[in-house]
């Protein structure tokens, strides 16, 4: 199992970042073309919700990004370290602080897209963050052509 | 990549022709944007989307917060888009019943409804 990790600066920049790294991962693991804006789209909607997150809570970690190339499979992991006492529930903090509702609101639109987008996704969430693992099918190169 | 947006004024609308990425960091530009138009009285407005590479769930919110104001002064945000990918975001998140979608800025400035 070969992984790639990232992890970044809870910042709205860097997620474009994570994007491309990300399409990059995945086409080189044998991700279907076609299917590639999705993974890229997702991956982003998944970083864009932990940066919120983050920025909502407080939180100085990075999110961390793993990108993980299986055998039949590449899955992203994207995990924050937001902590909810319940499902959803946010800290308040100084980012979009003066309209938490808008927040929220956007959070849900970015899992919702997410939902439409990839068939495979798990999103748990805890004391000590949350995760967002999302899988789509490869065939990965057969052989190492020089 | 960056984001660039353009306005010009035909007859009554306001063109916004966007290109690049619409995202968590370049979606706060196009929501300036929007507002400052709206408080400058344009209340009918065409935001071309032909040159997007990309766009998110941010940039939803934008352009759902963009009708918001121009309704608010019975105004119209329509949507120029013919790229499938883009389009695609629009009809997983059931927005496609919320925009006026056209094919083309001529189409979009001449529609009425």
């Amino acid at each position: 199992m070969a992984t790639v990790e990232l992890r970044f600066s809870a910042l709205p920049e860097h997620v474009r970042t994570a994007r491309l790294v990300a399409a990059a991962v995945a086409r080189r693991s044998g991700v279907d073309e076609a299917v590639l804006d999705e993974v890229r789209l997702a991956v982003g909607e998944a970083c864009t919700r932990a940066v919120g997150l983050h920025q909502s809570s407080g939180i100085s970690a990075p999110v961390r990004v793993l990108l993980i190339e299986e055998e039949k499979q590449f899955s992203i992991e994207v995990g924050d370290e937001a902590p909810r006492t319940a499902p959803g529930e946010k800290v308040p903090g100084a980012y979009g602080a003066d309209d938490p509702d808008a927040e929220s609101e956007e959070d849900e639109m970015g899992l919702a897209v997410i939902s439409g987008l990839v068939d495979d996704v798990e999103v748990t969430a805890g004391e000590h963050g949350g995760l967002i693992r999302m899988s789509w099918p490869n065939t990965p190169p057969a052989a190492l052509v020089p | 990549m960056d984001l660039s947006l353009s306005t010009r004024t035909v007859g009554d609308r306001t063109v916004v022709e966007v290109g690049g990425e619409i995202d968590v960091y370049t979606a706060p530009k196009l929501r300036e944007q929007l507002v400052e138009l709206v408080n400058d009285g344009s209340f009918h407005l065409v935001v071309d989307m032909e040159g997007v590479d990309f766009l998110d769930s941010t940039g939803l919110g934008v352009l759902v917060g963009g009708l918001k104001r121009v309704r608010a002064h019975e105004g119209s945000l329509r949507l120029v888009c013919n790229q499938e990918r883009i389009l695609k975001i629009f009809r997983i998140t059931g927005l496609t019943k919320v925009f006026p979608i056209h094919t083309s800025v001529e189409e979009a400035v001449a529609a009425t409804d």
